[in-house]
């Protein structure tokens, strides 16, 4: 994980000032992700995702949002569970970190262009990008292994 | 990899965790005004099977809104509309109703074909750019702004003469090339969510993104009254809205592309009865 070392690095010497805000505090940036056979084989950030973090950003509406479209148990106590795609449960017994990651990264990859669901680390996929994201990945790369750490814990 | 688990299968798993309220697509008891919520598609290649008014998707509580006008908070607008009607504005001295008389003969049946084409201009004319045309050029009268509470009074008053009448609009000769540019709108993705229009209306209705029961999203109700709004609303204001949600920079309201977009949803829910004032949440 060579390309991990310099943004990580600044990031603990300067308090994270950044990383936050921009998907170029990662590793990998959008343009560089490689996918493999459907999968993306190595981390966005160069370090493994924190699954209770992940859990956050899986359900806040303003980040991956996943519950508008994903049923989730483990979130039970959230109210409004979408149902355009299918329920979260047991996905961590159906895929690997490596397939997740390459669905979060951008499902059209992975389901074909025809899927309603976003790709969550692809810049200005759509025409007409709001002035507020544009040039702006939906969630950084921390947030997407955050996330895939936590639809892995999620076994039937 | 394991990926093709079936969107049908997805509607069918009730999760015990949450609610689950909200429409039972039950057609008991219809809207104040109309005999049928539902229609035929006009030819086979038409993308939807079964034509279904927004109403079929909202709730008991919200459709009872609009089963009864004395109920419906949109009838207030149809009454300023028709308050406004008979009132004298502009150089010319005069009101809608000196050109147009009894709204409820002269207007019957207009509101179902709009947008109509316009020789004289070369274009389609939605609702809106007709009644200021009016105002321009017979009442020497200002513009009422697209959603300014007389514009939305009188477009709410004349669709509302045409109740009930199915949705007609002239979809061939000149108006096809508009029909076309909508169409493209349509399936157009936009935004950082990277959708189209059909992605939520035509591939997901009848299910929920989050708490939102997905309709057909059919323009028959509008200028249509929404909880949310806690008033009445055009349609280009849901356009705007939709477009929005998916971080799109929407289309100017009132400008090319959304009249465009208004012909070709009118197309595509040809047969539907007029609905307006519609209740929405
Ligand atoms: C707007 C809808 C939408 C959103 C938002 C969405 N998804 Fe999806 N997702 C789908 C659909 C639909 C499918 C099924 C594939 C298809 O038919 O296109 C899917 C499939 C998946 C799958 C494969 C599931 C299986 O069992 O086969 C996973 C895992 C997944 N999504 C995770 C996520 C996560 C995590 C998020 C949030 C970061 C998310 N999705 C956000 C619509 C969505
Ligand atoms: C992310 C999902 C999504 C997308 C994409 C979307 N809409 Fe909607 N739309 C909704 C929701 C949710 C509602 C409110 C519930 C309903 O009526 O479907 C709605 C409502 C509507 C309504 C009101 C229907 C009624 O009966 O009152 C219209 C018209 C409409 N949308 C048109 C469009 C058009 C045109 C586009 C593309 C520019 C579009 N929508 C894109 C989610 C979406």
């Amino acid at each position: 994980m060579k390309q991990a070392n310099t943004p990580i690095a600044i990031c603990a010497g300067l308090a994270c000032l950044f990383a936050a805000t921009t998907a170029s505090a990662d590793a990998v940036t959008p343009d560089k992700v490689m996918f493999d056979d459907l999968e993306v084989k190595t981390s966005l950030t160069g370090a493994p995702g924190d699954a209770k973090a992940g859990k956050k950003w899986f359900a806040n509406r303003k980040l991956g949002n996943c519950l508008a479209c994903h049923v989730n148990k483990d979130l039970a106590n959230q109210p409004f569970h979408g149902e355009v795609g299918p329920p979260m449960d047991g996905a961590g017994d159906r895929y690997t970190q490596e397939q997740l990651r390459g669905i979060l990264v951008d499902s059209k990859a992975v389901f074909g262009p025809d899927t309603i669901m976003p790709g969550f680390y692809r810049v200005d996929p759509g025409a007409r990008t709001a002035k507020k994201f544009k040039g702006k990945t939906i969630l950084s790369g921390e947030q997407i292994e955050d996330i895939i750490a936590y639809v892995m814990t999620l076994k039937e | 990899m394991k990926v093709s688990i079936k969107a049908g299968l997805v509607a069918a798993i009730a999760f015990a965790g949450f609610a689950v309220t909200g429409s039972t697509l039950a057609d008991e008891g219809l809207p104040e005004g109309v005999t049928a919520v539902k229609a035929t598609p006009p030819s086979k290649d038409h993308p939807l099977d079964e034509i279904l008014s927004g109403w079929t998707f909202r709730t008991p509580e919200t459709q009872a809104l609009q089963q009864d006008d004395f109920e419906n908070p949109g009838y207030l607008w149809v009454e300023r509309g028709e308050a406004l009607w008979s009132e004298v504005d502009g150089s010319a001295g005069k009101a809608c109703a000196s050109c147009h008389n009894d709204a409820a003969d002269s207007m019957k049946g207009v509101g179902a074909e709009m947008p109509k084409w316009d020789a004289k201009l070369n274009r389609p004319l939605t609702m809106e750019q007709r009644i200021n045309n009016c105002r321009t050029e017979n009442m020497g009268a200002k513009e009422w702004k697209w959603e300014s509470t007389q514009m939305l009074s009188m477009t709410s008053y004349v669709r509302n003469q045409s109740r009930g009448m199915p949705v007609n609009v002239q979809a061939d000769g000149p108006m096809a090339s508009w029909v076309a540019k909508g169409k493209e709108v349509y399936y157009t993705r936009v935004g950082q969510l990277d959708m189209s229009c059909a992605n939520c209306h035509e591939a997901n209705y009848g299910k929920y993104i989050r708490a939102d029961f997905l309709s057909q999203g059919h323009s028959n109700g509008f200028p249509t009254y929404r909880l949310k709004w806690q008033k009445i609303g055009s349609l280009h204001r849901r356009f705007k809205g939709c477009m929005k949600n998916i971080r799109a920079t929407p289309y100017k309201v009132g400008g090319d592309e959304f009249v465009a977009l208004e012909v070709y949803l009118a197309q595509r829910g040809k047969g539907l009865q007029v609905e307006a004032p519609a209740v929405r949440n």
